[in-house]
C-alpha cells in the first residue's frame, strides 16, 4: 500500500523531470548552438588586428599564412617569435625537426616560411653583453 | 571551432552534462564565455597554481619563468616555480594504479613497484634540491641560440620527498656494468605520435647512487604539482634540471651511456673543447653537460630600486654550484672594479642553495648596478660577461646584476 502511494507522489515528478530534459535537449539544439556559431564569429582565426595576426601573435607580412599553416601545428608560436636566427640557422632548425621531430616536408614552403621569419624576426647584435634595459624604477623604503 | 567540434564529438552523454549548465543559467552566462572544461587556452597561472608575474616563453608545451625577485623565498614554493615541459603533460594519470619499472640491459631482474610499494618499502628523505633548466640565460647569448629564450628565471630550490633511487636499485640488483639510467615519463610528444618520448634523459649510475637522487612523490610536503611531474619524478639536483625526469614510470639501468631522446646532438651538450661564438660544432665533438656552473641571484631588491642619498641598500639572494658548494659570495657596486664580501649562509644539505646577504653603501649621487659573484669550492668564479658561446645556449652563468639610483 505504502509502495502504491509513493509511486503516484512521484509519477508526476519523474514525467516532469522527463519532459523537461527532452525540452532542454531541444533548446539546446535551438539557442545553445546558435551560441557556438557566435563563439565561431568571434574567434576568427584569420582575424589580424593592427598588423598582428590575432590567434598567433605573428606580424601580418607575405608568408604569413604559410607560416601558420606549418609551424603552429605542433608548438606554439611562442616559440616561433622568441626566436631570432639568420637563414642557415632557420634551415638547419627546419631540417632537426624534420629528422627528430615529425615535421614533414615543406616543398618551396620552406623558402617563404624562412625569408618571412628572417624578414619580420631577424637576429639582434647583443654583443657580449648588453646594458641592463627595461628597468622600472620604483621608491624604495626601507 | 574547437568549441563546436567538442559538442559534436562528444555526443549525447557529454552533451547533457553540458546542457545542465547551459539552459538553467545561460542568461546569467557573460557574452562570450567559454565554459572552464571548454576553453582554448586555459589560464596558466590558475591551471598550475602559479603567481601572475611569472613570464610565460611557450604554451605548447608550457614553458613559464620566475623573474629574479619572485624566487627570494629560501625555499622556493611552487608558485614561483619555473616550468619547462618538452612535451604534453599527461592526462587522466591514475595515481592508484600508477607504476614505476625498473628495468635495462644491467638489472639482474626487471622490477616493478606501485606508489604505495615504494612509500611503504624504502626509508622517505627529505632534501633541499636546486633545479636549474640548462638554458637558463639562453636569451643572451650572440649570435642567438635556439629555444626558449630564458632570461634568470629557470632555477628553483624547492624541498623534495622520495625515497632514494640507490636504496631501489639495492633491492632490484644491478649489474656490474651499469654506466648509466635512463628515465622514462608519461608525457606526449608534441607531434601526438604514441612511438616518440618527448624527452627521456638520465644521469651516470654514480649520480644515480648518490644520497640526494631521489625517487620523489612530495614537494614542499605537497603531493607534486602537475606540471612538475606528478605522482613521481627523479630528483638529480645540481645538474640540469632536464635530467629530473618528471612522470616518471620507468627507470632503465642501462650498460651504455642512455641514448634516449634529447641525450644526442646538441640536446644539453656542449662543445668539449670551446669554441667562437657561431661555429658549427660537429657532433661528435660535443659532451654531455654534468654538473651545473656556479652561479648566483640578487633576489632582493627587486631592479629599479631607487634609494635617498646616505641611505643605506640591504641586498640578498641565493647562490649555487652545482654538485660543488658555494665558498664566497662577492658584490660590486662599481662595474667590476672592486669587490666586497657578502656574509655567506652553509647549504641546508649537499646541492641545496646558500643564501647571502649584505647592507650596501653607495659613496654619492648616480646610477649603480649591484653585481654579484660567486665562487665555487673549487675556486672558479662567475664570469662578469658570457662564458663561452655553445650552439644551444647552455649554461650561461654570467654574473647578475640590478641596477639602482641613489637620488
Amino acid at each position: 500500500m505504502e509502495n502504491r502511494k509513493l509511486s503516484r507522489l512521484y509519477k508526476p515528478l519523474i514525467v516532469i523531470c522527463t519532459l523537461s530534459l527532452i525540452i532542454g535537449i531541444l533548446l539546446f539544439y535551438v539557442y545553445g548552438s546558435k551560441e557556438t556559431e557566435e563563439q565561431v564569429v568571434e574567434t576568427d582565426p584569420d582575424l589580424i588586428e593592427n598588423g598582428i595576426h590575432v590567434r598567433t601573435g605573428f606580424i601580418d607580412a607575405d608568408g604569413l599564412q604559410v607560416v601558420v599553416n606549418n609551424c603552429t601545428t605542433c608548438h606554439s608560436s611562442k616559440l616561433v617569435i622568441q626566436n631570432r636566427m639568420g637563414v642557415e640557422q632557420w634551415n638547419a632548425t627546419i631540417r632537426w625537426m624534420q629528422k627528430t621531430q615529425g615535421l614533414w616536408e615543406l616543398g618551396e614552403n620552406q623558402e617563404i616560411i624562412v625569408n618571412y621569419l628572417v624578414e619580420n624576426y631577424p637576429p639582434l647584435e647583443k654583443g657580449r653583453r648588453a646594458p641592463l634595459t627595461n628597468i622600472k624604477w620604483y621608491e624604495l623604503k626601507n | 571551432m574547437k568549441r563546436r567540434s567538442f559538442v559534436a564529438k562528444s555526443g549525447l552523454a557529454g552533451l547533457t552534462t553540458v546542457l545542465g549548465a547551459n539552459i538553467v543559467f545561460k542568461e546569467f552566462l557573460p557574452d562570450g564565455y567559454v565554459p572552464l572544461a571548454l576553453q582554448q587556452e586555459p589560464d596558466p597561472f590558475k591551471m598550475f597554481e602559479k603567481d601572475e608575474a611569472m613570464v610565460v616563453l611557450n604554451d605548447k608545451p608550457w614553458n613559464m619563468e620566475a623573474q629574479a625577485h619572485l624566487l627570494n623565498d629560501k625555499v622556493t614554493p611552487n608558485k614561483f616555480m619555473f616550468i619547462r615541459n618538452n612535451g604534453l603533460i599527461p592526462e587522466n594519470i591514475d595515481v592508484d594504479n600508477w607504476t614505476l619499472t625498473i628495468d635495462g640491459e644491467s638489472v639482474t631482474k626487471s622490477k616493478t613497484y606501485s606508489i604505495s610499494d615504494l612509500k611503504s618499502k624504502f626509508k622517505h628523505h627529505i632534501y633541499q634540491l636546486t633545479l636549474e633548466c640548462g638554458g637558463n640565460g639562453r636569451s643572451e647569448f650572440n649570435p642567438p641560440a635556439k629555444g626558449n629564450q630564458w632570461t634568470i628565471g629557470a632555477v628553483s630550490c624547492a624541498n623534495w620527498t622520495g625515497v632514494r633511487l640507490k636504496d631501489i636499485l639495492e633491492e632490484v640488483g644491478i649489474k656490474d656494468n651499469a654506466v648509466y639510467i635512463g628515465y622514462h615519463g608519461a608525457d606526449v610528444h608534441l607531434s601526438r605520435n604514441p612511438n616518440k618520448e618527448p624527452i627521456s634523459r638520465g644521469v651516470p649510475i654514480s649520480k644515480a647512487l648518490q644520497e640526494e637522487t631521489l625517487i620523489a612523490f612530495e614537494m614542499n610536503g605537497q603531493p607534486i604539482p602537475l606540471a612538475h611531474g606528478f605522482p613521481l619524478r627523479l630528483v638529480a639536483g645540481g645538474w640540469p634540471a632536464s635530467a629530473s625526469g618528471k612522470w616518471l614510470n620507468r627507470i632503465s639501468v642501462r650498460d651504455q651511456v642512455h641514448d634516449g631522446e634529447k641525450m644526442g646532438g646538441s640536446s644539453y651538450r656542449v662543445p668539449c673543447e670551446t669554441v667562437a661564438p657561431g661555429e658549427t660544432v660537429a657532433d661528435d665533438q660535443m659532451c654531455i653537460i654534468e654538473s651545473m656552473p656556479v652561479k648566483s641571484l640578487i633576489t632582493y631588491p627587486k631592479s629599479g630600486a631607487m634609494i635617498k642619498e646616505g641611505e643605506t641598500l640591504k641586498i640578498n639572494g641565493h647562490a649555487w654550484a652545482g654538485e660543488l658548494e658555494v665558498s664566497q659570495l662577492e658584490y660590486s657596486i662599481d662595474f667590476g672594479a672592486s669587490w666586497k664580501l657578502a656574509n655567506l649562509a652553509s647549504p641546508t644539505n649537499r646541492l641545496a642553495w646558500q643564501h647571502f646577504n649584505s647592507v650596501v653603501t653607495f659613496p654619492k649621487k648616480g646610477y649603480y648596478e649591484i653585481w654579484a659573484r660567486a665562487t665555487d669550492s673549487d675556486g672558479t668564479k662567475q664570469p662578469m660577461v658570457l662564458p663561452g658561446w655553445n650552439p644551444k645556449g647552455y649554461l650561461n652563468n654570467a654574473c647578475h646584476r640590478i641596477a639602482i639610483k641613489v637620488i
